[in-house]
């Protein structure tokens, strides 16, 4: 049975929400709840059976279900409470007369409930893009479906979803499925990638694809789809300048094509509550602490932008957990804000914007770049006054990067920092 | 033996049936595929249309007419998705205004409460509408449907009145005999007194089965974008660009019931009614058409395309009459557009034509206007949903993510007078996969329960029509 409030709401039960129910906890929030809408705790961990998750968090290679049932087993030590098949259907902030947050959600055991929460964390990560959201030409036989959903049929029910692959896109799930599929007897007969670059990292392009001989063609996409029932052939065209170029069409006859083609985060919630949404990043505008611009609320994982390793999922819902836990009890958090903008070659930041007297020795600030670089300067401007710049001799569009701005630093900004990245002298 | 036998389940075929419920009759429906609703209806723009769009006289005209006024009655009365709302036809130039006049002549003429709106008219009724549009035909007498709904219930309702509904059976021939035709599939023989044929794209074909060669099947296929509800909620109107040279309906803008946005359709003559397919030059043409009426459509959020045939023949009207070759057989032929909007009404027609041909009609005493309610819960208030949910748990299980359904509404559809028994026939029923992921999420659950309900194996599940399996078997132990 549900209480009538927690001190902290934690919707999603990933490793965004794992962790954060985890530092909301440790940070003395007397109740709190995990609300997860699967039947059970760790998200798409769960169906990720292959390793490399926690070589940060753990210093050590861990499966997904691992590095899910670590937290779940540290969670089991506390009082935070767990309601699985249980989804949130809209969240109304600060809607109590003490100004709590309204939280309702459906489930079997539950029915419909309203529950008042001191401070919500989001945690509902992120979906993927489909074959509609990039407009694939063609018929509509079976045997296209995105790489995730692949995933949970082969690795959670135990069924095999073709026997010879195209795959489109070279993200992370994309390339991890490429090796699942050809270690389960299928024929994985190319990897089709749109930009001149990989958007995976590049650990997995050697252990998924030049290990198993998959060629990854790229610059060049998909622009036909053959098949009346199942899916029977796909055209590969080049590209240039995102566009195809007619007369380098060829064909792959293929039964599957797995699409790998970006993720978006999941914010429909976020955005009917009303909060501010980045669209840069397509999840929730967040300061320093993960507080988005509504009080009360606060986000992280992959529902405020796509990460690249589960570590830094967890690393920043700590923080988030931890400062929803303050938020209930009464912390608030006054004084001068920074906006943090984008420059020429970062595609986002998070946060957006820096509240200096929240910030104890130093913030953390992510973003990505948007082309594949060599050596590279990242400075942070206030004006035309440089604050600080950061050294990188090999930066990506796949990988996540982090600067750690120091407090004493800070003090000398204006109203505005922006990180741009140029190449290195 | 048949009294009456149908040859196609679409929405014609399932208006026909729907009618014949009312008669002590035996009725069978033969459908190709493994569901209902699968052809033309399945892919169209979903709108009632208002009526000022047939030349007057035509049947089209007539039956467009009638048949919103009666559809609307079933839709209330069965419990199917419909929404009234306006609809405009915009002008860009004084050669547009010309063809919205004439629109209007004909409105007129057909009975259609039409009005003619200058450009800030046109904007003042619809707020999305471009600062280049002149003016617009206006009326209120359309509305938007669920048109896989709407053919499914008639469908629902016959059956539930003893129609006996034959899927997968597709024709391969009629034969003439003494008093009574017998229909061969390739999976049985079947005979009946008379035989309707309801066959879309393919009715020119069944004609051609009795010796008929007058119609020829000359299909239009028109594609669609679908945009994801937050652009479905910029748009409170149907928005028809003007009819092109050739005189069918101009692409349109317009929300879905299920509250997502539609742009299209093309009308492009095809060889291939089958041919489902989509191309990307056709879709740049819809995607500036719908710009230049809307302008504030963001094409990054389209969830999907799709492409649907219209069974156009060389007769520029609706065929519905008597065969002239075969008197046993009653053609509902060339119904495309405003076919969906003049169902109830060819149904009705079919009735009587069956009279004339000499079925004797005696009324079903046991009729009843009904299907089984369908639960809807996200329409429910809080109080209605917790005392179902309290009765049976799975209507708090949510299994399609994006529209918020429920496995107990998934259940519920699968144990319904005609199950779908594919995934997409699921979605058609009560919307699972119909959102912004697509069924990336849920799809892999409605297969589960797909299997568990009807008992089936997974591999044997389809994501659609027969044949369209989606797993090829366990992974390797």
């Amino acid at each position: 049975m549900f209480r009538k409030k927690y001190d902290v709401i934690i919707v999603g039960g990933g490793p965004a929400g794992l962790a954060a129910a985890l530092a909301a906890s440790e940070k003395g929030a007397g109740s709190v709840l995990i609300i997860e809408r699967d039947n059970t705790l760790g998200g798409i961990l769960n169906q990720c059976i292959h390793n490399g998750f926690g070589l940060h968090w753990f210093k050590e290679e861990l499966s997904g279900p691992e590095y899910a049932g670590r937290f779940a087993a540290m969670l089991k030590k506390t009082a935070v409470e767990v309601a699985v098949e249980t989804m949130v259907l809209s969240i109304d902030a600060a809607a109590t007369a003490d100004g709590l947050s309204v939280v309702r959600c459906i489930s079997p055991d539950e029915s419909v409930s309203d529950i008042e929460a001191g401070a919500v964390v989001l945690c509902m990560g992120c979906r993927e893009r489909t074959r509609g959201a990039i407009a694939i030409p063609g018929t509509r036989p079976a045997g296209v479906m995105t790489a995730g959903t692949a995933q949970r049929y082969v690795n959670i029910e135990g069924y095999m979803i073709g026997k010879k692959v195209v795959i489109l896109g070279s993200g992370d799930i994309g390339l991890i499925m490429a090796r699942r599929m050809t270690l389960e007897g299928a024929k994985v007969l190319a990897c089709v990638e749109l930009c001149p670059y990989s958007n995976g990292l590049n650990r997995n392009i050697v252990q998924c694809l030049e290990d198993y001989g998959i060629p990854l063609y790229l610059s060049h996409t998909i622009t036909g789809i053959r098949g009346d029932r199942r899916l029977e052939s796909v055209t590969v065209s080049k590209v240039e300048g995102g566009v195809p170029v007619p007369g380098t069409e060829f064909d792959i006859e293929c039964d599957t094509l797995l699409l790998s083609v970006g993720l978006i985060p999941e914010n429909e919630l976020t955005r009917n509550a009303g909060i501010e949404i980045n669209p840069a990043t397509k999840g929730p505008k967040v300061y320093e602490n993960m507080m988005t611009m509504t009080n009360g609320i606060f986000a992280c994982g992959n529902v405020v932008h796509v990460h690249d390793l589960v570590d830094y999922v967890s690393a920043e819902a700590m923080r988030a957990g931890a400062a929803a836990a303050e938020y209930a009890a009464g912390k608030r958090v006054a004084g001068r804000q920074i906006g943090v903008k984008t420059g020429p070659g970062v595609n986002y930041t998070v946060p957006c914007v820096i509240r200096p007297d929240n910030v104890e020795k130093a913030v953390d600030i992510f973003f990505r770049t948007n082309v594949p670089r060599k050596k590279s300067v990242i400075n942070v401007m206030s004006g035309d006054t440089k604050i600080a710049a950061f050294k990188r001799d090999y930066m990506a569009p796949g990988e996540m990067e982090k600067i750690t701005v120091p407090k004493v630093l800070l003090a000398k900004a204006g109203d505005t920092l922006t990180v741009s990245v140029s190449d290195a002298e | 033996m048949f009294d009456v036998l149908i040859i196609g389940c679409g929405v014609t075929g399932a208006a026909a049936a729907y009618a014949l419920a009312r008669y002590d009759l035996r009725v069978g429906i033969i459908e190709r595929f493994n569901d209902v609703a699968c052809g033309a209806t399945k892919a169209n723009s979903a709108i009632m249309h208002a009526g000022y769009d047939p030349v007057p006289g035509k049947k089209e005209a007539v039956l467009n007419r009638r048949g919103i006024k009666t559809a609307a009655k079933v839709c209330r009365s069965l419990d199917i998705e419909y929404k009234k709302l306006p609809s405009l036809v915009v002008a860009f130039n004084e050669k547009d205004m010309e063809k919205v006049r004439e629109l209007y002549e004909r409105g007129i003429a057909n009975g259609v409460k039409v009005k003619l709106l200058d450009g800030d008219e046109a904007r003042k009724a619809e707020p999305s509408l471009s600062p280049d549009v002149i003016g617009a035909l206006w009326t209120n007498e359309s509305a938007i449907i669920n048109p896989w709904e709407f053919a499914t219930a008639m469908a629902e309702v016959a059956v539930v009145n003893g129609a006996v509904l034959m899927l997968e059976n597709e024709v391969t021939g009629i034969e003439k005999n003494d008093g009574y035709l017998t229909v061969n599939t390739d999976r049985g023989s079947y005979s009946a007194s008379y035989v309707i044929n309801a066959a879309g794209a393919h009715s020119p074909d069944i004609c051609a089965m009795v010796g008929d060669t007058r119609l020829k099947a000359m299909p239009r296929s028109g594609q669609y974008y679908v945009l994801d509800k937050e652009e479905g909620a910029k748009v409170g109107s149907v928005i028809f660009g003007c009819p092109d040279e050739n005189g069918f309906k101009g692409i349109l803008v317009a929300p879905t019931v299920h509250g997502n946005l539609l742009v299209g359709p093309t009308s492009d003559p095809t060889d291939d009614p089958e041919d489902l397919s989509t191309d990307p030059a056709v879709l740049s043409r819809i995607k500036a058409a719908g710009l230049k009426m809307v302008p504030g459509i963001d094409y990054r959020n389209v969830i999907r395309q799709y492409t649907g045939i219209r069974p156009t023949t060389n007769v520029r009207d609706f065929v519905i009459d008597i065969n002239p070759c075969c008197d046993r057989m009653i053609d509902l032929a060339s119904i495309a557009s405003p076919g969906l909007s003049a169902a109830t009404a060819i149904g009705e027609e079919a009735v009587k034509l069956l009279k004339k041909a000499g079925l004797e009609l005696k009324p079903n005493e046991f009729f009843r206007n009904s299907r089984p309610p369908v639960t809807r819960m996200k329409d429910l208030n809080r109080i209605r949903r917790r005392a179902i949910i309290k009765k049976d748990p799975a209507y708090g299980r949510i299994v399609c993510r994006c529209e918020t359904v429920t496995e107990g509404e998934i259940v519920e559809a699968i144990h319904r007078p005609i199950p779908p028994r594919s995934i997409d026939a699921v979605k058609r029923r009560v919307g699972a996969g119909l959102g912004r992921c697509q069924g990336g999420f849920c799809s892999p659950r409605v297969h589960q329960i797909l299997s568990r309900e009807l008992g089936i194996p997974m591999e044997s599940i389809c994501l659609d029509k027969q044949g369209s399996f989606i797993i090829t078997g366990k992974t390797k132990n």
